[in-house]
């Protein structure tokens, strides 16, 4: 138990830290890569409470696709930091309300939850139920008891996939674009023509 | 596990890291070799042949030469992104080894999502490459760490998909438990469609292998979709502004990366460590030496998927990037969602259920 303690408080360590330096670094690359570090370590949190399986996809689809992206962006984006800093003073206060509000919300919440909720009562959740591995017991329940809410969410992010794709394609005329059953179907007779030439008259088209 | 003495624990896991990082680091030693061999054997040139006897200790030459060497860090570069890119690409080459397993028990951590686990692994492999290319504060390196960018991330997505049609047949993601599935006789295996009875899914399996097999080349920067260091456009992509050890770790974190893919083809469809026909007969051997044998079929598999890389490398000219894109969305990631019905169609409504 110890073991385990000591690894949960570096993890939740590192993440806070991480976290904090995601809006207190400078340059906006080495935010990103303090946020892709308090993922990972929130993954670490997960192993440790023996959801495996959720730790896997977090790293696979935040860390392994979404950071990525991310990242991809803002290397690219010429920010000027001078401009960004210059409201900060009079976005400081209501800035700090709202991190106030949700502050105590999420401390009266962990409270609640902690000393009258379900965690009360067993001091673990339940990793694996009925004696199935997590992924099996994640499985029965998102395909059986909550098939709609899966579905309907697939649905909306087909949506969003559909209309970034119908907002930024344009087929432009005069652009010339590989056709690869063309190129390969291409023969001598349609690819080439013979042509006499007679002296002195070239080519007319 | 309980029981066990915490201590012991952590010296007997950490003897097994030991001994699997050493293993991996020997065998790239030679695979490099084995691999600059290959590509001079089909150019008819001889390849590295001074160092040692038919040149075997070449790698070891290279080696120092690259210690030895001076580190550049160019001007402008961000330091400590610069040279904390190639370690992360290094612990990420070889993270990946502690879920192989190797034998019937001999694996550094039997995890129950051991693919997924894998599949996480490779995906965080972009990060060292697209850390490199930025920190090197250079065009070049810039362009090759975007291109890689897109590439990784958009093959990761049909190897995902795949590696679903065999976590399907198996019913697991546990690693040793996908490879004793497979064991018995060569059918068995999941690119024959895993048992006599699933016999009909042998051609959808042998198009799964095989586009895991070229994605696999795609998602390690392999020829020939190495467009992230194509020296013919980027000069060496995102590595033009590394030298001596800094680059010897990009490389051989590649190379790890490379082997531990020919692992996971053998593995996920040519039966892991299982040699092809029932090992009943080894029952009253010492265990030691059947799990040796055994590790020994498998690093041959291992081997023989390294050799399939190279000749790839030797043989096929470097696709362009507009041509990778679509070979990896409107080729790979439709034809492996009809790959996963098929076979998912199949589990749930063949005739000889199971």
């Amino acid at each position: 138990m110890a073991l385990q303690a000591i690894a949960f408080y570096l993890l939740a360590f590192v993440t806070v830290a991480a976290g904090l330096l995601v809006v207190s670094a400078k340059n906006p690359v080495h935010s990103v890569l303090f946020l892709i570090t308090a993922f990972f370590s929130a993954a670490g949190l997960f192993v440790l409470l023996g959801a495996e399986f959720l730790a896997m996809l977090l790293i696979v689809v935040y860390v392994g696709a979404v950071a990525v992206l991310f990242l991809f962006v803002v290397m690219m984006l010429d920010i000027d930091f001078e401009a960004l800093r210059d409201g900060f003073a009079q976005y400081l206060p209501i800035g700090g309300l709202v991190a106030g509000v949700l502050t105590i919300e999420m401390i009266m919440v962990a409270v609640s939850v902690a000393t009258n909720g379900k965690a009360s009562a067993n001091a673990l959740p339940n990793a694996s139920p009925g004696g199935f591995s997590n992924t099996e017991a994640i499985g029965r329940v998102l395909y059986t008891d909550y098939v709609f809410f899966f579905q309907a969410a697939g649905l909306v992010l087909l949506v969003a996939m559909i209309g970034a794709i119908v907002l930024t394609l344009r087929h432009k005329p005069g652009v010339k674009r590989q056709d690869i059953g063309k190129q390969v179907a291409r023969t001598p007779k349609t690819g080439m023509e013979l042509v006499q030439i007679k002296p002195g008259e070239g080519i007319s088209e | 596990m309980t029981e066990i003495n915490p201590l012991l624990w952590f010296g007997l896991t950490l003897g097994g890291i030991l001994l699997v990082v050493i293993w991996v680091l020997l065998s790239l030693a030679f695979l490099l070799l084995a691999d600059r061999k290959i590509w001079a054997g089909v150019q008819m040139r001889k390849g590295p042949n001074v160092v040692g006897p038919f040149g075997l200790l070449q790698s070891f030459a290279d080696f120092g030469k690259f210690v030895l060497k001076e580190i550049i860090i160019p001007a402008g570069a961000d330091k400590v992104i610069f040279l904390l890119a190639p370690l992360i690409s290094l612990v990420l080459g070889f993270i990946g080894w502690a879920v192989v397993p190797f034998a019937p028990g001999w694996v550094v951590s039997n995890l129950n999502v051991g693919i997924l686990y894998l599949l996480a692994m490779s995906s965080l492999g972009v990060y060292g490459i697209i850390m490199g290319g930025w920190a090197s504060n250079s065009k070049y390196p810039f362009l090759g760490a975007l291109r890689s960018a897109a590439q990784m991330v958009s093959y990761e997505v049909s190897i995902g998909l795949i590696i679903i049609t065999v976590i399907l047949l198996a019913g697991s993601m546990n690693l040793s438990t996908i490879v004793e599935h497979q064991a018995g006789w060569i059918w068995n295996w999941n690119v024959f469609g895993g048992g006599l009875k699933n016999i009909v899914l042998l051609p959808v399996m042998v198009i799964a292998m095989g586009m895991f097999y070229i994605s696999a080349l795609a998602e390690t920067n392999r020829p020939p979709f190495d467009l992230p260091e194509a020296e013919s456009e980027l000069v060496a992509g995102y590595q033009v502004e590394y030298s001596s050890t800094p680059y010897l770790l990009f490389m051989v974190a590649e190379y790890s990366n490379i082997v531990l893919m020919c692992a996971m083809i053998s593995v996920l469809f040519f039966g892991g460590w299982n040699p092809g026909f029932p090992i009943d007969f080894t029952a009253g051997w010492p265990p030691f030496l059947v799990n040796f044998l055994l590790a020994l079929v498998f690093y041959a598999k291992i081997v023989f998927w390294f050799f399939m890389f190279a000749m790839a490398k030797a043989i096929v000219p470097r696709y362009r990037y507009d041509q990778l894109m679509r070979l990896g969305w409107k080729v790979f990631l439709p034809m492996s969602l009809v790959l996963v019905a098929l076979v998912a169609g199949w589990r749930v409504f063949s005739p000889v259920a199971g």
